[in-house]
């Protein structure tokens, strides 16, 4: 294995350990608007360690700036759907969760 | 075929599993939402299964049309099933006993296991090493204009087979249509997330379409996923808010919806003309004419994708709040 072998192997099993933090949470946390929280917040970084880990085995820049594009839209995405989600939550009278 | 590593083997038999698992789920279950949501999460799935069969051609028409489209046009379905002027005997749920007990069930549920054994069984009775006909492909590739083997089959060797699935999806249409249903719009105002997302990425939905076309002539892509993004930017912008002006739905809408199965028609008559064959193109034109008759397949099954969402003959508007 090369250097930049390592590199996209640490980089992909980190982004793992933050897809399976987001998975737990969306399993384990209490009420919608917590899982949201858990869901978007790792999925997004776990996918951008994921893309990094990918670019690094590129053959070129066009291939590396498809999988940004990727990584940009999920953002959007996940980001524009959480809140679209949530509010559609709170309008359904959803309570959120207290200790 | 090579050997599955067993790290192959054991992402494949999750795929399958998850799979099994999803289907039985979603036939099962009596909220047709999580039906609907566990569907769409099957298509996904469905979709990485074919990557893993090496066919992103599939793959991304599966992604794109079988989880992405058909599921919000099941969920377009249930928000219409449960809106205040339904029938008020259709509601979102089924209950179990209505099912599983009948014997219609049960002899659905035979047939069903039959089919899947024959088919099982011609799958392992089938020669370990067939051939198949992309030899054959591969060494007509040069005269069918395309690099790529999936559009030269759909487009070329075998245009007939798209053009009668162009035709398909406008009769699918049409038979909405004539349901006489009303197109439903919600018109409380779209949250400003819906509206600023929508017009970030109408943009690049519409370049994706575009490349998705370009690059179907040499790698996976063509007519279909490129129709069926533009079918989703349709489906963004109209839950967004955004309307189809009075003037656009009666004749523009229906020139855009014909204009890919014409296109076709058109070039058939004329290669039967010129060539004496239907849809044989000439080798030196082969590529172009393809890309024409992609563009306009795509902006057709686009609008159909759409206007299938939409739910009814935009004629007939009627105001939901």
């Amino acid at each position: 294995m090369t250097p930049s072998d390592y590199l996209t192997a640490s980089l992909l099993i980190i982004g793992a350990v933050f897809f399976l933090a987001g998975t737990l949470g969306l399993l384990r946390f209490p009420d919608v608007y917590t899982r949201l929280h858990a869901l978007t917040k790792a999925d997004n970084v776990g996918l951008g360690l994921m893309i990094a880990g990918l670019a690094v085995q590129a053959e070129s820049f066009a291939v590396v700036g498809k999988l940004l594009l990727i990584w940009v839209l999920v953002l959007l995405a996940g980001a524009s759907v959480a809140q679209l989600i949530a509010r559609g939550a709170l309008h359904r009278g959803i309570r959120w969760w207290r200790r | 075929m090579e050997a599955l590593t067993p790290l192959a083997l054991i992402i494949d038999g999750l795929l399958v599993l998850g799979l099994l698992w999803l289907a039985w789920r979603a036939l099962n279950c009596t909220e047709l939402f999580t039906a609907i949501v566990l569907f769409i999460a099957f298509g996904l799935l469905m979709a990485l299964a074919w990557v893993r069969l090496e066919a992103p051609d599939i793959a991304l028409a599966e992604a794109a049309i079988g989880a992405g489209l058909t599921g919000a046009l099941l969920l377009a379905a249930l928000a219409r099933l449960q809106s205040p002027d339904a029938d008020a005997a259709v509601t979102g749920r089924i209950t179990p006993a209505s099912r599983s007990t009948s014997p219609m069930f049960r002899l659905a549920l035979l047939a069903a296991l039959a089919v899947a054994a024959g088919l099982g069984h011609v799958v392992m009775t089938l020669p370990a090493d067939a051939p198949g006909l992309s030899h054959e492909v591969a060494a007509q590739l040069a005269a069918s204009g395309v690099g790529n083997p999936v559009t030269a089959v759909l487009l070329n060797f075998r245009g007939y087979d798209t053009l009668l699935e162009l035709v398909v999806l406008l009769l699918a249409l049409l038979g909405v249509w004539s349901l006489g249903g009303k197109v439903l719009h919600i018109d409380t105002d779209p949250s400003p997330v819906l509206d600023t997302l929508s017009r970030q990425l109408l943009p690049v939905l519409i370049l994706v379409a575009f490349y998705l076309l370009w690059a179907g002539a040499d790698a996976p892509g063509g007519a279909f996923q490129a129709g069926a993004v533009l079918g989703a930017a349709g489906v963004l912008l109209l839950l967004a808010g955004w309307r189809l002006r009075a003037g656009l739905v009666a004749l523009p809408l229906r020139i855009v919806l014909i204009v890919g199965p014409s296109t076709f028609v058109l070039m058939a008559v004329v290669t039967l003309l010129v060539e004496g064959q239907l849809l044989a193109f000439p080798v030196e034109h082969a590529g172009l004419l393809i890309l024409i008759m992609e563009g306009a397949a795509m902006l057709s099954i686009g609008a159909t994708l759409a206007a299938l969402f939409m739910g009814g003959n935009p004629d007939n508007q009627q105001v939901h709040r």
